[in-house]
């Protein structure tokens, strides 16, 4: 029973009178539903713009943040920095992929060995997503070199460090749920075959694990990367870095919109590929029902 | 509790003893589950555990599959000591076929790659191999069409075939069926039932806990029926189910007379 498709399959003539007015009935709702809508984002753009327009300091504001010049002249320097933003992105999720993965497959162990590094799994999980990501940032970009062990470090490259330590501790927690999420028998099954613990995990346990936290792993990537540009504060030369050069030069914030438009698009595609993914698991759960 | 043990029918007295159960006891805090189980099963016998919920089934086939450890007992695999922690438990799981109330078939992967993967990954056979093995089994149950398909499209009996298909795709010296049928609706429990029976012919050893009285009359070679942790019967079908005088073993059968 598919809703909003009225698609007489069967043939026209098949169809009661009944039906007809029932299909009648969806077709007067549904086109008022649209018309509701797009009456209200219409009212909606109106009152921002009249707003902006009425406010006294609109001019000044859309020359210091909109301006077509500025705009045109910071371009390429902050599309360079995001090429930066990108490599770290890379990078990063690489990283943190496998630190996630372990530090997971620490805290679900059940082996009495395993306790000491459970504790400290636990211990990392825990201060990692309770410190300001900034505040990482600092500690790992300054005080690393600050101990004059290695001599000088790319700040990207501690910025980096920074970013996948941080974000590990959140992913860990979501790969947890999810290999928490499959049940016991699954395990049983595969050992009754005959497979090694390890077979196991890798096998049976993180695959099914993965699928039903993909959502939340895409959410967490795309916040990692729009946070890979906090790593401007440790002075790498990314599209946040390169604005705040061309602001600090002109006082015109013009390139900060350049570089948030930059992360958006970045964003834009994986954004997509997680809605239609999770769409696709919606469906494919709720197979038949309309609600 | 008087534990009737009838002789064991001289048939399989010839053949060489695949499992040895010796003394098994097993706790869970206070719960006493297992109290002392001792039975052989032999070459080519197939042995039905009957008994209420409780009695103790699932423990003593968690038990055989290492999935559960004994607190007290041995058993033994064509010799091995399998309750040995010396013993390398994988090794020992991978020659013993089980096939879950549940299916417990692997929803991520296609029915071809459920039924050879053991083949692939533990016994190291070549794809080649593994997947012609699994192709005639496939074959042989009626499933060949659906190798390509995921657990997810088949119904319940067709996804227990192909769990059992599984468990035997490496000639397992043991079969376990764990209630098998009891998640199936009664369409779909023939189907799976029919296979044990042709299992059956072709020679398997097998241990099966079933509520399938019917079933377990006309296929099974011999009852061990299960009363709080002990075996309170052990014997012929006929010898259990229509003649035992114990009035706890009629009472027990009489619910599945009508």
């Amino acid at each position: 029973m598919s809703l909003p498709s009225p698609s007489p399959v069967a043939g026209a003539a098949s169809v009661s009178d009944v039906e007809l007015d029932r299909r009648a009935w969806r077709r007067k709702r549904q086109l008022r539903s649209v018309a509701i809508s797009m009456l209200s984002t219409v009212v909606l753009a109106l009152v921002v713009v009249v707003g902006l327009q009425m406010s006294p300091g609109w001019p000044h504001v859309k020359e210091t943040f909109f301006s077509a010049e500025y705009f045109a002249k910071c371009f390429p320097e902050v599309l360079d920095g995001l090429w930066l933003n990108l490599r770290i992105l890379i990078v990063a999720v690489i990283g943190v992929a496998i630190l996630a993965t372990l530090i997971a497959l620490i805290r679900t162990s059940r082996n009495p060995v395993m306790f000491p590094l459970r504790v400290i799994a636990a211990v990392y999980t825990t201060v990692m997503r309770g410190i300001p990501m900034i505040v990482l940032l600092y500690l790992i970009g300054f005080g690393i070199p600050g101990l004059g062990l290695f001599g000088r470090i790319d700040p990207a490259i501690l910025g980096t460090i920074a970013i996948v330590l941080g974000y590990a501790a959140y992913v860990a927690e979501v790969l947890r749920a999810g290999f928490n999420d499959v049940h016991p028998s699954q395990r049983a099954s595969a050992r009754s075959l005959g497979l090694t613990a390890g077979q196991t995990t890798w096998l049976v346990v993180i695959p099914q694990a993965l699928r039903k936290v993909t959502p939340a792993l895409m959410n967490d990537f795309i916040s990692m990367q729009k946070d890979v540009g906090l790593i401007s504060v440790l002075g790498a030369v990314d599209a946040v870095r390169a604005a705040q050069i061309e602001v600090a030069s002109s006082y015109n914030f013009t390139p900060y919109v350049v570089a948030s438009l930059l992360f958006i698009l970045m964003s834009v595609p994986f954004i997509l590929l997680s809605d239609w993914y999770s769409e696709r698991l919606r469906r494919r759960e709720q197979s038949g029902g309309v609600v | 509790m008087t534990a009737t043990v009838s002789e064991t029918r001289q048939a399989f007295d010839e053949a060489p003893v695949v499992l040895r159960l010796d003394n098994i006891r097993k706790s869970f805090g206070d719960a006493h589950v297992l109290n002392g189980i001792s039975f052989d099963i032999h070459q080519h016998e197939v042995v039905a555990l009957l008994g209420p919920s409780g009695s103790g089934k699932s423990t003593l086939m968690k038990c055989v599959n290492l999935l559960e450890q004994v607190d007290d007992g041995q058993i033994w695999l064509n010799g091995t000591d399998i309750t040995d922690p010396r013993a390398d438990q994988d090794a020992i799981r991978a020659r013993i076929g089980v096939v879950f109330q549940q299916f417990n078939l692997f929803p991520h992967m296609s029915v071809i790659r459920n039924v050879t993967l053991a083949a692939r990954k533990v016994h190291h056979w070549s794809k080649d191999r593994a997947e012609a093995r699994a192709l005639e089994l496939l074959d042989r149950i009626g499933m060949r069409a659906k190798a390509g398909a995921y657990p997810d499209q088949l119904s319940g009996g067709q996804q227990q075939r192909v769990a059992i298909a599984r468990a035997l795709m490496t000639n397992p010296e043991l079969l376990l069926l764990d209630e098998i049928t009891s998640a199936l609706d009664p369409m779909l429990v023939g189907e799976v039932l029919d296979m044990v029976s042709e299992l059956k012919e072709q020679g398997t050893t097998i241990l099966m806990a079933t509520h399938e009285m019917s079933f377990a009359h006309d296929a099974a070679d011999r009852i061990v029926l299960l009363r709080r942790g002990v075996i309170a019967e052990n014997g012929t079908p006929r010898e259990v189910m229509d003649e035992s005088r114990n009035p706890e073993t009629r009472e027990f059968f009489s619910h599945f007379r009508s």
